[in-house]
């Protein structure tokens, strides 16, 4: 019982942080456009060579 | 030209207008703060790189805040600066980089964000059941009243937003069905959850042995999913037809009494109103021409290509297109009014009729709800007169009310025509209407038009002769005058051969008839043999497929077109006959070209020389017979045969009246798409059926089984969600014939310009 009594509170946090990022990530929109943002990794407008 | 430009032009135009600056000015949207928002379609955006090209060429431009082009929808949302009073002009802009941009066509597509809303919802309701879940297995295994309570509240404080949040999208959709009387299929769902929640919460706070928390959030988890699934499919197979469908304006220039001149929405406009329109516009409603003179093209209306000059008291009608001069217009009627909008309600008033299966499921709909809140009710009272036993009978009716939920049957036949119309669409077949594919498989005869449907428009030259070089230099510098489709093809010949660009003086283009044009003193005639030849340019008996080169009625040339077959006809009349369809062809055109075309597809019964109302009565007529017979034409002159029949299709190069009249349009315009559309068809028949079977079966078992109190709320859910999940799974069991390899290489081959 003690064990469940941080064990679970843990569980719950790292699947809320995994809901929140899931939630994060459709505020770019890209769920809207799926063809568009598998299309949109490939254009090179913002690469920077790396240096060194 | 753009990276997708070779794609796009080998699409026959159906002539997209493009909007005007005050066109634009008037869709787009305030978003405060100086922005303003507006969205354009862009239907020929097809690749990575045109939405790239698109986003940067508009990004660059100095009052463009931002620019996102959306590659699903095939549109392009652009904010800009709007303090200086109209918008920079978008589609001009578009346009100069390859590409056309067209209004959207309003309440067609869904919102944007709904996707995102309801993933949200999704999102929440899986963390939240899919936890509950897991501590519930530890409660069901035999955990100690203790650690049974402390879990029983985690559950309870987990449930909370799914129930709230996720759930919402059934409240508010139940609560509008209530509000207007009627009950849809979210009510019993709703009413399950909200009472299998508040049952677990009071047995939390009772101390009670099983809570219930599990049933009521994956409830609304499954729910969400297929609702989820349900709406990325329709996006897909909606976008092309909107934009293809999209020709009217959506205002005008109104003249004031005080001579202002003002660009309203077409809504504004009355009888009485002065309207101006200038050249390229189309006119938004039935009038009488004030004041300009100018040519109209008709052939929205009439399909009669060529050009009709007007003048002052002329009547015009909604929907032809000024190519002249600008003219004053005076309205008689409102544009609802007009001959084009009457035709258009019919049309989509037809288009609408639903489903034999939909009828019933939505009847079916009706009644059950009524059905299922009686039985659960009754439930609830048989069990209680049994058992006293308040918490039991509680719990057994809920079970009922979530088991009897007749989602599957609700799923079975939508999801297959989603599933379809999506699929058909990658293959070039845009079904404007879930519908038409059940109707399709039911077919016995097939009707087709010839121009533009079994033929292409253009002309082929077949033969010519002239008496010399200079002769055939003189016929081709003639015709690079004019855009006639007979003309560029005479044209197109020549730039295959040798000839000398002369210079001709006085040159004219007199309809219907020809050219005629001035050389070292001469006069020179290139057209119809009756015209040049005689100048009688009334006389049209002579055949319509040889034109002539003249001097002084002397002939010096002459060159004979023919009609060129579409390449993939005779395959389709000898797929359709194969099957045991009967096939006839009916067309407006003489018997003798009737007749050649027929030959060489392999048609044997032709009815020649039709009028469009000749064309409806011979529907009618094969439908008086019992026949269930499909037209394909290009809806010139047969938009109301196409309407009248049992099916239609329309090739992409057919008029904007047959495309919004017909059920299926065939993209690529090739002949080709007949015979996956019917394949499908008959596949898509045999899965709703299937699915039909599986939902009925699901409900005859598990209603007698929830009325004897065998299962509790989470079978209850657990059931019902698996029942939706498979009659959904079985929907995308639809298989549709690969690409076949000769169909692979003909687009290959358009595509690199050769053959």
């Amino acid at each position: 019982m003690s064990a469940l009594s941080f064990l679970i509170p843990i569980a719950l946090f790292m699947g809320i942080a995994g809901l929140g990022a899931f939630l994060w990530s459709l505020r770019t929109g890209q769920y809207e456009d799926l063809d568009g943002a598998a299309e949109r990794i490939l254009s090179e407008k913002d690469d920077k060579p790396l240096s060194g | 030209m753009t990276c997708c430009a070779s794609i796009a032009s080998s699409l026959p135009e159906p002539g997209p207008r493009r909007p005007s600056v005050d066109e634009v000015a008037l869709a787009s949207k305030d978003l405060g703060s100086g922005l303003r928002q507006i969205t354009l379609s862009v239907p020929d955006m097809r690749c990575g790189a045109c939405m790239a090209l698109l986003e940067s060429t508009l990004g660059k431009h100095p009052e463009v805040h931002m620019a996102r082009a959306n590659l699903t929808a095939k549109r392009v949302t652009i904010h800009w600066h709007a303090e200086n009073g109209s918008p920079p002009d978008f589609a001009a802009l578009i346009g100069t980089i390859g590409y056309t941009a067209v209004l959207p066509m309003e309440g067609r597509d869904q919102p944007d964000g709904e996707i995102s809303g309801l993933l949200r919802a999704l999102a929440v309701a899986g963390f939240c059941s899919m936890n509950i879940m897991v501590l519930s297995v530890s409660v069901w295994a035999g955990a100690d009243p203790a650690t049974r309570q402390t879990l029983h509240l985690m559950s309870a404080a987990l449930a909370l937003p799914a129930v709230i949040y996720s759930g919402a999208t059934f409240y508010r959709s139940a609560w509008r069905a209530l509000v207007h009387g009627r009950a849809n299929m979210d009510v019993p769902v709703s009413i399950g959850v909200l009472l299998s929640f508040g049952l677990s919460v009071y047995d939390t706070f009772a101390e009670g042995r099983q809570a219930y928390f599990e049933a009521s959030t994956s409830l609304i988890f499954i729910l969400l999913v297929g609702r989820t699934l349900d709406h990325l499919m329709r996006r897909r197979a909606r976008s092309a037809a909107a934009s293809l469908a999209d020709m009217m304006p959506k205002g005008a220039n109104v003249i004031r009494a005080d001579g202002r001149i003002e660009y309203v929405p077409l809504s504004d406009i009355v009888s009485g109103t002065r309207t101006l329109i200038a050249a390229g516009d189309r006119i938004p409603a039935d009038g009488t021409i004030l004041s300009g003179q100018s040519e109209l093209d008709r052939s929205l209306l009439t399909g009669e290509s060529r050009w009709e000059a007007v003048g002052p008291g002329g009547q015009v009608r909604a929907g032809d297109l000024n190519v002249g001069h600008p003219l004053t217009v005076e309205a008689t009627a409102a544009p609802g009014d007009s001959t084009l909008a009457e035709l258009h309600r019919m049309l989509e008033a037809v288009e609408d009729g639903r489903s034999q299966y939909q009828i019933l499921a939505d009847r079916a709909a009706r009644l059950y709800a009524p059905v299922i809140h009686g039985l659960s009710v009754l439930t609830f009272l048989s069990w209680f007169a049994v058992t006293q036993d308040i918490h039991l009978s509680l719990t057994i009716s809920i079970s009922v009310l979530i088991i009897a939920c007749p989602c599957a049957l609700g799923l079975a036949v939508p999801m297959v025509q989603v599933v379809a119309a999506r699929r058909l669409f990658t293959q070039g077949i845009v079904a404007r209407d879930g519908s038409a594919l059940e109707r399709l498989a039911e077919i016995d005869t097939v009707v087709f038009d010839k121009t533009g449907t079994l033929t292409q428009y253009e002309p082929t030259l077949l033969t010519g002769n002239w008496t010399g070089p200079l002769e055939f230099s003189l016929a081709v510098s003639l015709s690079r005058f004019s855009s006639h489709p007979m003309s560029r093809a005479i044209a197109d010949y020549a730039s295959r051969r040798e000839w000398e660009a002369l210079a001709l003086d006085d040159v004219r283009e007199i309809q219907g008839n020809g050219l005629e044009a001035s050389f070292r003193g001469e006069v020179y005639r290139l057209g119809r043999a009756a015209w040049a030849a005689s100048g009688d340019a009334d006389d049209r008996t002579a055949a319509a497929s040889t034109i002539v080169l003249t001097r002084q009625g002397e002939i010096l040339a002459s060159f004979v077109f023919g009609e060129k077959v579409r390449a993939g006809s005779a395959m389709a009349v000898q797929f359709l006959k194969s099957r045991g369809i009967a096939v006839e062809m009916l067309t407006g055109d003489v018997p003798e070209a009737a007749l050649a075309v027929a030959r060489e597809v392999g048609i044997d019964s032709v009815k020649a020389a039709a009028l469009p109302k000749d064309k409806a009565e011979a529907i009618d007529a094969l439908r008086g017979l019992g026949r269930k017979v499909m037209m394909i034409g290009d809806g010139i002159n047969d938009a109301v045969a196409l309407k009248s029949a049992h099916v239609s299709m329309v090739p992409a190069s057919g008029s904007d009246i047959g495309r919004s009249a017909a059920d299926f349009i065939l993209l690529n315009g090739d002949m080709d798409g007949i015979k996956v559309a019917l394949t499908t068809a008959g596949r898509a028949a045999v899965l709703i059926r299937q699915n039909f079977a599986l939902a009925i079966v699901y409900n005859a078992c598990s209603i007698p089984l929830a009325l004897l109190g065998y299962a509790n709320p989470l079978i209850a859910a657990i059931a019902m969600s698996t029942s939706s999940i498979l009659v959904v799974a079985n929907a995308m069991r639809l298989e549709i014939d690969g690409t076949p390899p000769e169909r692979e290489m003909r687009r290959i081959k358009k595509l690199a310009g050769v053959g």
